[in-house]
């Protein structure tokens, strides 16, 4: 483990257990269920010193440091989470939960079905945005954590964010929504439809109960992932990191084994993924993405959806992501400015598409710094 | 405020003259904003509520350290962002001659805005006239100290100019003001501020 100066280091994930049934808003209700969380630094005498963290589509509640020492890689927002870094964990308690779905440590199709002793598999209830911050809330109370100074979120975290921000308005003092969207374009249900598709058609996906024929559609969950990665990326990005290079020769050979740099790239990004994740989950979080439109219940009104949000908010988006525009951002801050609610808004100018949000890029670690020092100003008072 | 102009944003003085034009607890976007040094004063002075507006990425988390709310976005691609009659006061300051088109953004201002308040060096000031007149060149001082090649400080325009302006899109001139960087001010100021005054201050509304 390269364990540098300002990692949080070696963490361990915790779990904590729930049997007050959960209503979802699809109608199903999980009557007992377990979120698995990460938690770094120290939660001050008062309690005002904690951030939630959302995750995003493919990532859970490991968002930063190592589980051992032999961990190569480190949780999925180091770079920002860390003593020193944007996300201090010297002055903040900071939580992250794998969502209600998952497949790293929370309830999730792959876990056992209580009432029927085998894995849940299709019978696993549809979970939404709201579900996922219901559960939240509930860790919230478990933690002993009455408000948030943030909940801080990415893309599908982002729109956690919201939720929260609307849900539990007094439960949290800051909200910080990255490359995120109040409801996805019907290009992005689009290309949520296709990696479902391909998991779907997939014939070791057995309608979902492939965990009892004792496989997996390892070839569908590599073929979403892999278009899901294009759309992370940007054109410009993809151009000059690949281009039209060959794979270890210099003229086709004109089979279809991958030849171009890019296919070679991507099926190992597909790989990766198929190791370490579930594919009803991704069914599961995919949906929940498409679900998301809290403006839908007010005609069409964002403004009016988050009318009743009071937390401050720093909106950040990128310029090359086009899967999470930054229209998409500008929206939600037109709305928030409506409400006259505090609103900052940064675009940062980045070539790395929608990924952006992951990676260390020194306006946007700026901006961070910035926003989450006058948070530790107003939460932590004097002695931060 | 910004580095449009060689000065590093308005003095004191000029701040309490904005200051003055704006209400307590009223609703303000200042555009172009900087750092947000201006707005940090009317949220102390006038408790307003509102938003900065700048493109600069380093200014961005500069107006959050000073506890102001900033909006980034390119004011030459408009304020299409912002919705009609959501402001009391809209300040576009030391900026308005760096724009593509001050016009529209203008007609803008008073969009979102009830009233308008713009200040910009005076191009028809007696030193930048000398400079023309005598010799010949493209005026260059210590507050527009760019050649005509190089200036982002393409529109500039006199009192005169900016009235004559207001006058032709329907805006009512509520305030007028022409200021000396030091802060002087002299019977020749007010008498006639398009030739002594460095720096225009105009507060205006539709009619």
């Amino acid at each position: 483990m390269p364990e540098p100066l300002n990692s949080v280091g070696i963490v361990e994930p915790q779990i904590a257990e729930f049997d007050s049934p959960l209503q979802l808003t699809s109608s199903g209700v999980l009557n007992q269920y377990s979120l698995a969380y990460e938690t770094y630094g120290e939660l001050n005498a008062n309690r005002s010193n904690a951030l939630l963290i959302c995750h995003a589509l493919s990532s859970d509640h490991h968002a930063a440091g190592f589980h051992s020492k032999t961990d190569k890689s480190a949780g999925w927002w180091d770079l920002l989470i860390g003593p020193g870094k944007p996300i201090d964990t010297n002055r903040f308690f900071v939580v992250c939960s794998n969502n209600l779905g998952g497949c790293s440590g929370s309830t999730g199709p792959a876990s056992i079905n209580p009432s029927t002793g085998q894995p849940y598999g299709p019978d696993f209830p549809i979970v939404t945005v709201a579900d996922w911050v219901e559960s939240q809330a509930r860790l919230s109370d478990y933690l002993g954590i009455e408000q948030w100074a943030a909940v801080i979120g990415g893309s599908l975290g982002g729109m956690q964010v919201l939720q929260w921000s609307t849900t539990y308005p007094n439960r949290l003092k800051h909200a910080i929504v990255i490359a995120s969207a109040a409801k996805l374009t019907a290009q992005n249900i689009g290309f949520n439809d296709v990696a479902r598709q391909a998991i779907r058609t997939d014939p070791d996906f057995h309608n979902g109960d492939y965990y009892k024929h004792n496989t997996r559609p390892a070839r569908g969950l590599r073929v979403a992932r892999m278009l899901g990665h294009i759309t992370y990326l940007s054109d410009d990005l993809m151009a000059n990191k690949f281009g039209r290079s060959l794979r270890q020769k210099a003229k086709f050979d004109y089979e279809f084994s991958p030849e171009f740099e890019v296919e070679s790239y991507l099926r190992y990004q597909g790989d990766q993924f198929i190791d370490r994740f579930d594919a009803n989950t991704y069914l599961l979080m995919t949906k929940a993405l498409d679900y998301f439109d809290p403006a839908a219940d007010y005609e069409g009104r964002l403004g009016k959806a988050l009318a009743n949000a009071t937390a401050d908010f720093l909106v950040v988006s990128f310029s090359s992501d086009w899967r999470f525009s930054t229209e998409r951002s500008r929206e939600i801050v037109r709305a928030l400015q409506s409400n006259k609610l505090n609103v900052s808004y940064a675009e940062i100018e980045s070539p790395h598409g929608h990924d952006s949000f992951l990676l260390e890029i020194d306006h946007y670690t700026q901006v961070m710094h910035a926003y989450i020092n006058r948070i530790a100003g107003e939460c932590l008072g004097a002695n931060s | 405020m910004n580095k449009l102009l060689n000065n590093q944003g308005l003095s004191r003085h000029d701040l309490q003259i904005i200051s003055e034009w704006v209400s307590p607890n009223s609703h303000v976007m200042d555009l172009g904003c900087g750092n947000g040094s201006l707005l940090k004063h009317l949220q102390k002075t006038k408790q307003v509520t509102g938003y900065g507006v700048e493109l600069n990425p380093e200014m961005i988390a500069e107006c959050i350290d000073n506890g102001v709310n900033v909006i980034q976005t390119n004011l030459d691609q408009g304020l299409g962002h912002f919705h009609s009659n959501a402001f009391d006061t809209v300040i576009l300051s030391l900026t308005l001659q760096a724009m593509r088109n001050p016009r529209t953004l203008l007609e803008e201002m008073l969009r979102v805005g009830k009233q308008g308040i713009v200040t910009f060096p005076n191009f028809a000031y007696w030193r930048n006239r000398m400079q023309i007149a005598l010799g010949g060149f493209m005026p260059v001082s210590k507050e527009l100290p760019y050649k005509w090649y190089n200036t982002p400080n393409i529109h500039l325009c006199t009192i005169k100019d900016f009235h004559a302006l207001c006058e032709e899109m329907g805006f009512r001139i509520e305030s007028s003001i022409a200021v000396h960087r030091s802060g002087k001010e002299g019977l020749g100021l007010r008498l006639i501020p398009n030739l002594f005054g460095e720096i225009a201050m105009i507060r205006f509304s539709k009619k």
